[in-house]
């Protein structure tokens, strides 16, 4: 079990739990965090999965794949530290992930 | 006034579904017509993951999106159904009991008995980046899709994004600016790898520029654009002085017209029955992915078999009265007759 923060625009936190082998959007979706729309079911082919990962797990989570960069011209604001939630998979090592949603997926 | 197209069915969207409806209703005898706001049949398939596979169509192992596709167009070829496309179906009439009149945003008007709706998750719309205040100048200066070139002769054009869309624009629209500017947010393209070459070419010619950066406000007045303000890869802020601007983020999909044809709506699906997959709305059937029922499961071999249940019914409201032999493929000479293979 990975404990995952999601935070809010306003700056609201919500904490879920993620199991190994999901994605970050998956346990996003499954707990109903707002602002996480997912369009595409996680096939990389939408951009509405998008979240900041802050800045101290930036490395942890890991870089982008090739199909993701790509998909991320899609994506609103995107910054070094923007990630396609549905791209990143939970882990152990990912325990205390915290992520920022975006006001507005696009 | 335009010409009426008068026929049998009329199927709106050429996702999966509305592809195999041509199929189902062909076995029948039903003769229709296939309409789509994309410019390609395959909706989902084609337009969002072409080249992704898919696993669960029965019999098929592995199948990409595009090669489902094009099996599809070879299944309901012998059926010679007229495809439409660009065409999006804005209206829906209901003139008597099994009269309806269509209506598309390209002029088109049909006249059928039958209506099938396939219309998936709605009509592909251009997205539109979130930047405060562009509504206001969405029409006049900011434009999502280029539908006559010459609007833009003279004027200075700022194409934004790294698709295939975006640079075939730039390519084709430099010509008639008066200036051009692709802004991109990396220096690394989706888009095929030739136009991408030949607006470097155009670049290094001096007859454009290209930025690296990221749009995050609007400069003008009364919707006429002067500037856009944009982020650099390097956090620093610039203007790129233009008077339209063309955003190109990819398409997304919206309920769009569906939502005013007067059926019953639920959380914008179309609810029909399981027998015949009608709407409220006698004549009017709903396929695929926008309807919605107990159990409804997102998938297209439910579409395909929501197809044939269907065209069960679309039979009897073309020839009332009559009988529909339940006969299959493999036995019935009538049926292979239809299909071209005896
Ligand atoms: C990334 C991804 C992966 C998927 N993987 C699978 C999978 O593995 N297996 C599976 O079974 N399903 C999968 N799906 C779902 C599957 O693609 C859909 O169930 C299927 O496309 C639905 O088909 P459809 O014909 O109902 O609608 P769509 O494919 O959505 O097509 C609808 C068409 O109607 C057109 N249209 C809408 N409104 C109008 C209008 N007013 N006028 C004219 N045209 C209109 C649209 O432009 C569109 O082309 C996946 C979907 C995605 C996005
Ligand atoms: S869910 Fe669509 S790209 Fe992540």
């Amino acid at each position: 079990m990975a404990k995952i923060t999601f935070i809010q625009h306003n700056g609201a936190e919500q904490t879920c739990d993620g199991s190994p082998g999901m994605s970050v959007m998956e346990t996003a979706i499954k707990n109903m965090v707002p602002g996480i729309d997912a369009d595409c079911g996680g096939a990389c082919a939408c951009a509405t999965c998008h979240v900041y990962v802050e800045p101290e797990w930036v490395d942890k989570a890991g870089p982008r794949n090739p199909m993701e960069e790509d998909m991320l011209d899609f994506a609103f604001d995107v910054q070094d530290s923007s990630r396609l939630s549905c791209q990143i998979k939970v882990t152990d090592a990912l325990d205390g992930l915290r992520v920022r949603v975006p006001a507005k997926q696009f | 006034m335009s010409d009426v197209i008068t026929t049998d069915a009329v199927i709106i969207g050429a996702g999966p579904c509305g592809l195999f409806a041509v199929f189902e209703l062909g076995l029948v005898d039903v003769k229709c017509h296939v309409v789509d706001i994309l410019d390609r049949p395959g909706g989902q398939c084609a337009e969002l993951y072409p080249e992704k596979p898919i696993y669960d169509i029965p019999a098929l192992p592995i199948v990409t999106g595009a090669e489902l596709t094009s099996r599809l167009l070879e299944q309901i070829k012998p059926f010679g159904a007229e495809f439409h496309y660009n065409q999006m179906v804005t209206e829906l009439i209901k003139h008597g009991d099994n009269d309806f009149e269509l209506k598309t945003d390209g002029g088109l008007v049909f006249r059928s008995k039958v209506v099938v709706i396939a219309a998936g998750g709605g009509s592909f719309q251009p997205k539109k980046p979130p930047i405060p205040g562009i509504d206001s100048y969405e029409g006049t200066s900011v434009f999502y899709s280029v539908k006559k070139m010459e609007a833009f002769r003279g004027r200075d054009v700022l194409i934004v994004g790294g698709g295939d869309s975006a640079l075939d624009w730039t390519i084709n629209l430099q010509p008639i600016a008066k200036s051009m500017t692709l802004l991109h947010r990396r220096d690394d393209f989706r888009a095929a790898p030739d136009s991408v070459k030949k607006m470097r070419e155009l670049v290094a010619e001096g007859k454009m520029q290209f930025r690296l950066g990221q749009v995050t406000g609007l400069k003008g007045e009364a919707g006429v654009l002067s500037a856009a303000t944009v982020k650099g890869n390097d956090g620093a802020t610039f203007d790129i002085a233009t008077n339209t601007m063309l955003p190109f983020f990819g398409l997304t999909m919206k309920l769009g017209p569906v939502a005013e044809w007067g059926l019953n709506l639920h959380e914008n699906l179309v609810p029909v029955d399981t027998a015949k997959f009608e709407t409220s709305t006698p004549g009017v059937f709903a396929i695929g992915d926008i309807n919605t029922y107990p159990g409804k499961l997102k998938l297209i071999l439910s579409g395909f078999h929501e197809a044939a249940l269907m065209a069960q019914q679309a039979f009897k409201y073309k020839n009332p009265g009559e009988r529909l032999l339940f006969q299959y493929t493999t036995s019935s000479s009538s049926l292979q007759k239809k299909l071209g293979v005896n």
